[in-house]
């Protein structure tokens, strides 16, 4: 069983993503569960065809701790399996403290045992690593691999470098590696060659491009993965292309981060500041 | 040997402290709160923090003390505390009726940013607060400061949430007591009648953890500062501050909301300390210095005196509390005796500068305050050279056996005799309790270890 977290700055696409090339995987025959790691509870959504799950911790705070775990999983699209941890409201309690309560109780549930025979779990975290609570899925082997979404834009590259640092802290105590960055096209002039550059300099890979294509927000807007929606789109086939590579990828590295000065002579040479 | 790991050898530490001389915030808090008549302290956080706070002060007091708790779990770490302090104020005032809860925050409902405000407001909302009854609250993680700490935080809340000043200014000086024994406060209360000063003290602990045996169990004892006394320090003319570490927050509070000026002394621990208290009563309350009291300090000048020989160039080690431990220095100062070591994890520069000061003519004295200073490194400090006499909390037992050393039990925790609550270590009077109960100290364990033909009948 492959276990991924998908990290990558707030708003970049990190869900969509992580659900298309989900949905990518089960057209490849893979069996996958995919945890949501966000108190928005929205990891889920396009694989569901709706916000229909009740979370974890929703599940935790009503009904105590004796929980099956049929009481938090549902099946998707494609029968991936899907569990949305969730979280308190916003500004108040402790989001990252229910992320650890979530995963822990996933595992005690028997959620990743091998009867399950799984081949991929997705974790898909909240933005950046914040704080001990958001680190969870990349600590005491929990995910093995990491992908970032990031663009073009340079707060999405800090983002990114942020979260290659966390990787290289846990990847020296476990088992935690870099697998890639998925560049998600913000149609940023010269994106591609500077997140390959961007990469190189990381020490990993740009493992895909994935152009902006409208038809994203429409199967988003019926609740579907692209591939669901639109199966003969050239967006899905961009998703199964991310799909496969994620499946044939080799390459997993601990991350060297980039000093700041460094990232931003990476934007000033590629010529984001002209 | 118990503490046998201690070596004379210090090796510079960072990252470890071996016996500090502290403990939680909370424990001060829930402390002072007792101190509020009709009041339920209650903790914000977990079960734990609550059993544990209030057996601390058990292990001290020898008595129940009563608190509340949020029942923090998985979940409401999570979702935050809210709902567990809303139905926890509307279950205490259902069930045990107290005037006031006075709620104070653990690490946990700090760490997760609870807000106190927003959750008390919303229990009112919602009508969980009868007319007439009173939430406060105050912030005390425990990974910031001490008890401390938590002790003026929740005397500083006190004046927050309830002192006023109305247009009439009363003839009526605030005490506001530092932390000490509940038998401290009534002395110095004693020492304020006896000049005839008109005075409200809070926290008053009298009459609360030393309550008499009636046969009943009173949940909220005859004792403590009334809410009203405690309005009205708003309208008094002057405050008196006793112990900067536990006090001055809340006289800086209450001077900026009240426009009541105040004067900071020490807690009136020895000749020195004392005299200063009753001066600056003497003057801020307009009342001369009766005969009695004046009575009171020549025998305690003639005690000292009468021991003098006794007591001279004995060397002491010392750990504590900060506002204890600096009139307690001057006061061994006083006796001739030599304060050569003492540490408190309290931190603050206060207590730097006037141990500096106090010891001048003490050259040898090392001390050190704040979270890195330990009974491990004074016990170190003692090895190197030795004391002839420790005092502190019940936590210097061990060094106090290891050493072989006389061992006068003060300060808090004292958790193995008793009486310490009952008998006063201020004014003139606990000055002399003071005294007598260093030469007991010193003279019985000479009798108990000197050889047979250096016995003496009289000493």
């Amino acid at each position: 069983m492959r276990k991924i977290a998908i990290y990558g700055k707030g708003g970049i696409g990190k869900s969509t993503t992580t659900q298309n090339t989900v949905a990518g995987l089960v057209e490849l025959g893979k069996k996958v569960m995919i945890v949501g790691c966000d108190p928005k509870a929205d990891s889920t959504r396009l694989l569901l065809h709706g916000l229909a799950q009740k979370t974890v911790l929703d599940t935790l705070r009503d009904e105590g701790e004796d929980i099956e775990l049929e009481d938090v999983l549902k099946a998707g699209f494609g029968e991936t399996r899907c569990v949305e941890s969730g979280g308190p409201e916003p500004g108040v309690g402790c989001a990252g403290r229910g992320i650890i309560t979530s995963i822990n109780l996933l595992e005690q549930l028997g959620a990743y045992d091998e009867d399950k025979q799984l081949d991929y779990v997705f974790y898909d975290v909240l933005g950046d690593v914040v704080c001990g609570g958001f680190a969870m899925p990349i600590r005491d082997g929990k995910a093995e691999e990491v992908y970032i979404v990031c663009s073009g834009e340079m707060m999405a590259m800090y983002a990114a470098n942020n979260i290659c640092k966390s990787i290289a802290k846990f990847g020296k105590a476990g088992k935690v590696r870099l697998g890639g960055l998925i560049c998600n096209s913000r149609k940023v002039d010269n994106e591609a060659n500077m997140i390959e550059e961007f990469a190189k300099k990381l020490g990993t890979q740009m493992i895909h491009f994935v152009p902006r294509d409208n038809m994203v927000q429409h199967a988003e807007i019926n609740r579907k993965t692209v591939i669901d929606h639109a199966p003969e789109h050239v967006q899905a086939d961009e998703y199964r292309e991310l799909a496969r590579k994620i499946d044939e990828n080799k390459m997993f590295v601990l991350p060297t981060p980039l000093a700041i000065d460094d990232l931003e002579k990476l934007l000033i040479d590629f010529g984001v500041l002209n | 040997m118990l503490l046998r790991h201690t070596t004379p050898k210090e090796i510079d530490r960072k990252a470890l402290t071996i016996n500090p001389a502290k403990t939680c915030q909370p424990v001060g808090a829930m402390y002072a709160a007792l101190g509020l008549h009709g009041c339920l302290p209650h903790s914000h956080g977990s079960q734990g923090c609550c059993s544990y706070h209030r057996s601390a002060l058990t292990r001290h007091f020898k008595e129940p003390v009563m608190a509340a708790t949020s029942s923090f779990t998985e979940g409401s770490s999570v979702f935050g505390g809210t709902a567990n302090l809303v139905q926890a104020i509307n279950t205490i005032f259902t069930v045990y009726e107290p005037d006031v809860i006075a709620a104070h925050t653990t690490c946990l409902s700090e760490t997760i940013g609870d807000d106190m405000t927003a959750i008390i407001g919303k229990a009112k909302d919602d009508g969980m607060i009868p007319e007439g009854k009173h939430v406060i609250f105050c912030n005390t993680p425990s990974y910031v400061g001490t008890h401390v700490t938590g002790y003026a935080n929740q005397v500083s809340s006190f004046v927050k949430s309830f002192s006023t000043a109305t247009p009439k200014k009363k003839n009526v000086v605030n005490l506001v007591a530092g932390w000490m024994e509940p038998s401290d406060m009534a002395e110095i209360k004693r020492l304020a009648k006896a000049l005839e000063a008109r005075t409200i003290m809070f926290p008053d602990l009298t009459g609360v953890l030393d309550a008499p045996m009636d046969g009943k169990f009173h949940m909220y004892p005859q004792g403590g500062t009334t809410v009203e006394d405690m309005k009205a320090t708003g309208d008094s003319k002057f405050t008196i501050g006793l112990g900067p570490y536990s006090t001055e927050d809340a006289c800086i509070t209450l001077e900026n909301k009240c426009k009541v000026k105040f004067e900071m002394v020490d807690i009136p621990i020895g000749l020195k300390a004392t005299d200063r208290f009753i001066m600056s009563l003497s003057r801020h309350a307009n009342v001369p210095v009766p005969d009695d009291v004046t009575l009171e300090r020549g025998r305690l000048v003639d005690l000292v005196a009468d021991s003098a020989k006794l007591l001279y160039g004995r060397r002491v080690a010392l750990w504590g509390d900060p506002d204890t431990l600096i009139p307690l220095c001057e006061f061994l100062v006083s006796l001739d005796m030599r304060p050569v070591y003492a540490v408190t994890g309290t931190p603050g520069k206060l207590f730097e500068a006037r141990m500096k000061e106090i010891l001048k003519n003490v050259p040898e004295a090392k001390f050190k305050s704040g979270e890195r200073a330990d009974m491990f490194q004074m016990h170190q400090w003692i090895k190197q050279e030795g004391v002839d006499l420790l005092i502190g909390n019940t936590y210097g037992k061990y060094i106090a056996r290891d050493e072989d050393t006389p061992f006068v039990r003060f300060g808090f925790p004292i958790t193995d005799r008793s009486g310490h609550n009952y008998m006063p270590k201020t004014g003139y009077q606990g000055a002399a309790n003071l005294v007598v109960q260093i030469i007991g100290a010193l003279l019985d364990h000479e009798d108990r270890t000197c050889p047979e033909e250096k016995i003496e009948f009289q000493m």
